[in-house]
């Protein structure tokens, strides 16, 4: 067991290496000057654009850059914002509360309304039933979030005006967006569950367990349900980080102030350092979310520990 | 092998490539998903190709007097903010979301399959360099990677096709190189090269046509991904720019409007949905007769 976790640690860090190298690169990738972005084009003056670069470190060679970046971002500095000049850690940290409870919510939402649609799909299997879940399982796969949200708003918050369609903080705020968010997850989650679920009821220890008598209830929630499920958590990593790259796009429509928000309005505002730094964050945020379920799922599934 | 078709043409039919074209074709006319998905894809394509005949307005033409009319006679799909006809937008627009989907996958599908079959079928050193860059690529969620690839390129409509073909190229790198690693250990594989094929003439005659199946159903699941993504990019104004229509973009600009005039975004939704939809449907369709194991 401490094998594969140090395995799997091992495995990860040429992929940080790398991923940070390549966030590093991004800055000197961009076509323009950071230090011209940083001024605008009013102020910039070529002494002034000198000293810019020269306080930004950019005259240095690369790897000199590369390390002292690496150095500051252990240290937990990723620079400042070039429009608002706040530093990025603190950018994020105020900002990263709001995505965490939408991403969450999301997360249990779409686990709730995966599950209970696969189970039902596959216990109801070959019927209307199963027709009926799966189609919505198809349309919920189908429909781009934005989309979702904006119907979503157009029903419960022009038409119905049950919940608010902006903002953030209360439990009413989060409602919309986290739904819109978990349809397509749920739609994916509830095909996942449908198919492993029908394998493992054709295994022979359902056979055997409904063979001793036991009430079909048992053999469901006991036996079947448990082995269907495990799959299920490969891909809570996966699905995280979709619902990362959803609030991208439902934190702009629900003017909800998360880091997607801050993501988008950064790379409008070409704001680079911001970019820089969010997109670091979030990369290894959720390579150290991939760990974590791998070893939730070897935790789990005791089968996996000696492959 | 003989199920699916009928006994008559399996049994004149000595060819077999035309036998299994045949055996195929009978199986994806029967499955209900295919046949479903291609007609309804069928009839958006067409009247997206035919927009500058069934439109009957300029996309871009603003009747002012007309601002924000509810469906009507003459303009079917009401009109926008700025009296633009909404069912002639939906039309163009939907040429621009179409060509995002296809060249976007495109790229990414066409990297993608060179780097996997190149890291398959060499393996060593090759192999562990591009797999390490996959893992890179993973590691930027959802459409994150397209829009770091934005920041880096700019916005426009071109940027959005490559950075959505890129953050796929993972996808294809892939599923290509798995296939490949199990395709290569089969006899006629060592046969070939027993026999002093060049490489690339195995890769391409032998291997290729092997990983085809799975690169199908990938791939045409991958151009609804692509549609939703490069809408996404012009919904977030990084794409498509005014005042030219794209359904993502249209999405956006009626998103203002929506307590007094939701027809202006839910036609164009309804167009993503739609198309995505039927590409969805075809996706599974395919899925099922030519590779029942991806279960994704």
């Amino acid at each position: 067991m401490i094998r594969f976790l140090l395995n799997r640690l091992l495995q990860a860090i040429p992929t940080i290496i790398l991923v940070t190298l390549l966030v590093f690169l991004m800055l000197h990738l961009t076509p323009g000057d950071p230090a011209e972005v940083y001024l605008g084009d009013s102020r910039s003056t070529p002494e002034l654009l000198e000293n810019v670069r020269e306080e930004m470190g950019l005259n240095r060679p690369l790897h000199v850059q590369y390390l002292s970046y690496m150095g500051n971002a252990l240290r937990g500095d990723l620079g400042r914002s070039l429009q608002t000049n706040i530093p990025v850690t603190e950018q994020i940290r105020t900002r990263l509360p709001w995505t965490i409870e939408l991403a969450l919510s999301a997360m249990a939402i779409s686990t709730v309304l995966g599950i209970s649609l696969g189970m039902l799909a596959a216990l109801r299997h070959n019927t209307i039933v199963d027709t009926l879940a799966m189609t919505l399982a198809l349309v919920g796969i189908s429909m781009p979030v934005y989309w979702s949200s904006l119907l979503l708003i157009i029903l419960f918050s022009v038409n119905l005006r049950w919940l608010p369609a902006i903002g953030q903080g209360g439990f009413d705020r989060v409602i919309l967006p986290a739904f819109a968010l978990a349809l397509v997850s749920a739609g994916a989650l509830a095909r996942m569950v449908r198919s492993s679920m029908l394998e493992v009821l054709n295994q022979e220890y359902i056979l055997t367990a409904r063979a001793k008598g036991l009430a079909s209830a048992a053999v469901i929630t006991r036996h079947a349900m448990r082995n269907a499920l495990i799959p299920v958590v490969t891909v809570l990593g996966l699905m995280f980080g979709n619902m990362l790259g959803g609030a991208v796009l439902t934190e702009t429509i629900f003017a909800r102030l998360g880091i997607g928000q801050m993501y988008v309005e950064a790379v409008l505002q070409k704001d680079f350092t911001l970019v820089q730094g969010t997109t670091l964050f979030i990369a290894l945020a959720y390579v150290v979310v991939n760990i974590f379920t791998d070893i939730l799922y070897m935790i789990i599934d005791p089968r996996i520990r000696y492959d | 092998m003989t199920d699916s078709v009928s006994p008559s043409i399996a049994r004149i039919d000595t060819n077999p490539a035309r036998a299994e074209f045949f055996r195929l074709t009978g199986r994806f006319m029967r499955s209900r998903n295919v046949v479903a998905g291609s007609i309804i894809l069928i009839i958006i394509i067409v009247m997206v190709l035919l927009a500058p005949v069934i439109a009957p307005f300029d996309p871009t033409e603003q009747f002012r007097r007309e601002r924000l009319q509810p469906p009507n006679a003459t303009y079917w799909f009401g009109t926008d903010n700025l009296g633009r006809d909404v069912f002639s937008r939906v039309l163009y627009g939907g040429r621009v979301s179409l060509q995002v989907g296809i060249f976007s996958v495109a790229i990414g599908a066409i990297t993608g399959t060179i780097l996997g079959l190149n890291a398959g079928y060499f393996g060593g050193w090759l192999d562990s360099i591009v797999m390490r860059l996959v893992d890179v690529m993973l590691a930027f969620p959802g459409i994150l990677l397209a829009l770091a690839i934005i920041a880096v390129l700019g916005r426009d409509l071109r940027n959005v096709m490559i950075a959505v073909g890129i953050s796929t190229i993972p996808i294809y790198t892939r599923i290509v190189r798995g296939s490949t690693l199990s395709v290569r250990q089969i006899d006629y594989i060592t046969a070939a090269e027993a026999l002093g094929a060049p490489a690339h003439h195995i890769a391409l005659l032998h291997i290729l046509p092997n990983v085809l199946a799975p690169l199908i159903v990938v791939t045409t699941n991958g151009v609804a991904g692509a549609i939703i993504a490069g809408a996404a990019l012009s919904f977030l104004g990084l794409g498509q720019q005014p005042p030219n229509p794209e359904w993502g973009l249209m999405l956006d600009e009626g998103r203002e409007y929506i307590r007094v005039a939701a027809w202006v975004t839910t036609f164009p939704g309804l167009a993503i949905m739609t198309t995505v939809l039927s590409i969805n449907l075809l996706g599974d369709g395919l899925r099922d007769i030519l590779d029942p194991r991806l279960k994704l």
